[in-house]
């Protein structure tokens, strides 16, 4: 399973902070209750996953008359 | 060609050909201060010297305020401004706005100069400062593409927060060209979509970063459209860029430190919404359990068996107390009949009849006869004993 690049670790974590909230609020059924958490913890390994197979990338932007440069 | 020109024509166009020369319009002056006057209207007045040569200055109340210490007679110092003419008399003078004592030198005369003035357009302004973003994805650098700094950089990120793309933007950051060269990396990292800036060079002279204190340079930096962090040289070094950016580091690995979160803290952070997750979960299947055992007690109460035996009890009693009032009632009738039919059997005419009386009755309409007159002869008559009825003719 590929960690899907067009959801950020920024989104699934704010997703995830909204489940917490929701939960502990607590005015859920339960069923709705267990859906949640099942979600939650999918967006955690999500997260988890994102995490420990993140690599620093770097780019270097060409500058300088790069118009000339392609020719 | 002859031309005449007046007086105030001539001034005129002196001021014009002086204003417009691009080292008269922007110049430092080193010179001795004397004939130091400060007017009632607060402006300045006083004359430069150098050895035989001599030039007026002026300094305007609003620079006044900026300058702050007064210069004094016979002090040595760097007078920076323009020159024009005073056409009311003719004199070259020097326009001064920034007045520093010559012993700092000129760089650092420069600086003030810049800062001083940078500060009061509100280049530095705090209320501008931005928050760096939590969560940087595409982390902007400008510095030189070789040497230590992006290195250092590269290192602090891969360590705490390797979630982040680095746009590197190369750029000299010493000699000649330097200025323009981060001013157009800064731009094209504007043009980036970038989350965060750094503009980094490692430590060296003053020299070696006078880039970052060159005005064009601060307001490109002043244009960032995103949190813009500088790390120039080492903690002791400021430069103008450091006033004018969102965050100061102290030096380039610090600028790469404050701007990623670490990913031990996002780990720890994960775990903490995730316990939050099994503790909420908990507390609510608890909640909902004690919620069960009270609906369940309630419902004891309310069920419709325990309501049908509650009922079922009240209409036994009900009816084992209609049932005595009724026969309590029933004996009492029974009673008051059998007294009433004795005391009928006792007042029933007929009851007569069973000691030899009889009742005579006219046949022709029933009637009894109690009276002779009620008869005439020939008249049919009914004659009623105890065993029976017979009929007879009045004779």
């Amino acid at each position: 399973m590929t960690a899907s690049s067009s959801v950020t670790y920024e989104e699934l974590y704010a997703r995830m902070q909204e489940i917490v909230a929701r939960l502990e609020a607590g005015e859920l059924p339960l069923a709705e209750a267990l859906a949640l958490y099942e979600e939650g913890m999918r967006v955690a390994a999500s997260c988890q996953q994102i995490l420990d197979q993140a690599e620093l990338r770097l780019q270097q932007l060409q500058l300088g008359a790069p118009d000339t440069d392609e020719e | 060609m002859i031309r005449l020109l007046s007086v105030s024509q001539l001034n005129g166009y002196l001021r014009e050909l002086l204003e417009s020369d691009d080292v008269l319009r922007d110049i430092w002056v080193e010179g001795e201060v004397f004939d130091f006057k400060q007017a009632a209207s607060g402006h300045w007045y006083f004359k430069l010297k150098e050895s035989d040569a001599v030039v007026s200055a002026a300094c305007w109340r609003t620079y006044v305020a900026r300058i702050g210490e007064r210069p004094r007679n016979g002090d040595a110092v760097l007078a920076h401004g323009h020159i024009s003419i005073y056409e009311a008399s003719g004199a070259l003078q020097l326009y001064v706005d920034m007045v520093r004592p010559a012993g700092i030198g000129l760089l650092h005369a420069r600086f003030e100069e810049l800062k001083a003035r940078l500060e009061a357009e509100g280049l530095f302004d705090l209320s501008r400062k931005r928050p760096l973003p939590a969560f940087p994805r595409r982390i902007g650098v400008a510095t030189s593409a070789s040497g230590a700094v992006i290195r250092d950089i590269m290192n602090v990120l891969a360590r705490r927060f390797p979630l982040a793309e680095v746009l590197l933007a190369p750029c000299r950051v010493q000699g000649d060209g330097a200025p323009e060269e981060i001013v157009e990396a800064l731009y094209a990292l504007y043009e980036q979509n970038v989350d965060v800036i750094i503009v980094a060079r490692g430590g060296g002279s003053a020299e070696d970063l006078w880039a970052f204190n060159e005005e064009i340079v601060a307001r490109a930096a002043f244009a960032s459209p995103v949190p813009l962090v500088s790390g120039v040289g080492h903690e002791t070094d400021t430069t103008i860029i450091d006033y004018v950016a969102d965050v100061r580091a102290p030096t380039p690995s610090a600028a790469a430190e404050l701007v990623s979160p670490h990913i031990d803290d996002l780990h720890a952070a994960l775990s903490e919404q995730r316990d939050r997750m099994v503790v909420a979960l908990d507390d609510m299947i608890v909640r909902a359990g004690e919620q069960l055992e009270h609906e369940r007690r309630h419902l004891m109460l309310h069920a419709p068996t325990t309501r049908i035996a509650r009922s079922r009890q009240t209409i036994d009693d009900l009816l084992r107390r209609a049932s005595s009032q009724v026969g309590h009632r029933v004996d009492l009738r029974r009673a008051r009949l059998d007294g009433m039919q004795s005391r009928l059997a006792a007042l029933n005419p007929l009851a007569t009849l069973d000691r030899g009386y009889a009742v005579v009755r006219r046949t022709v309409d029933g009637q009894v006869i109690t009276s002779p007159e009620q008869v005439a002869s020939d008249d049919m008559i009914e004659v009623t004993v105890q065993g029976g009825t017979f009929g007879a003719r009045v004779p």
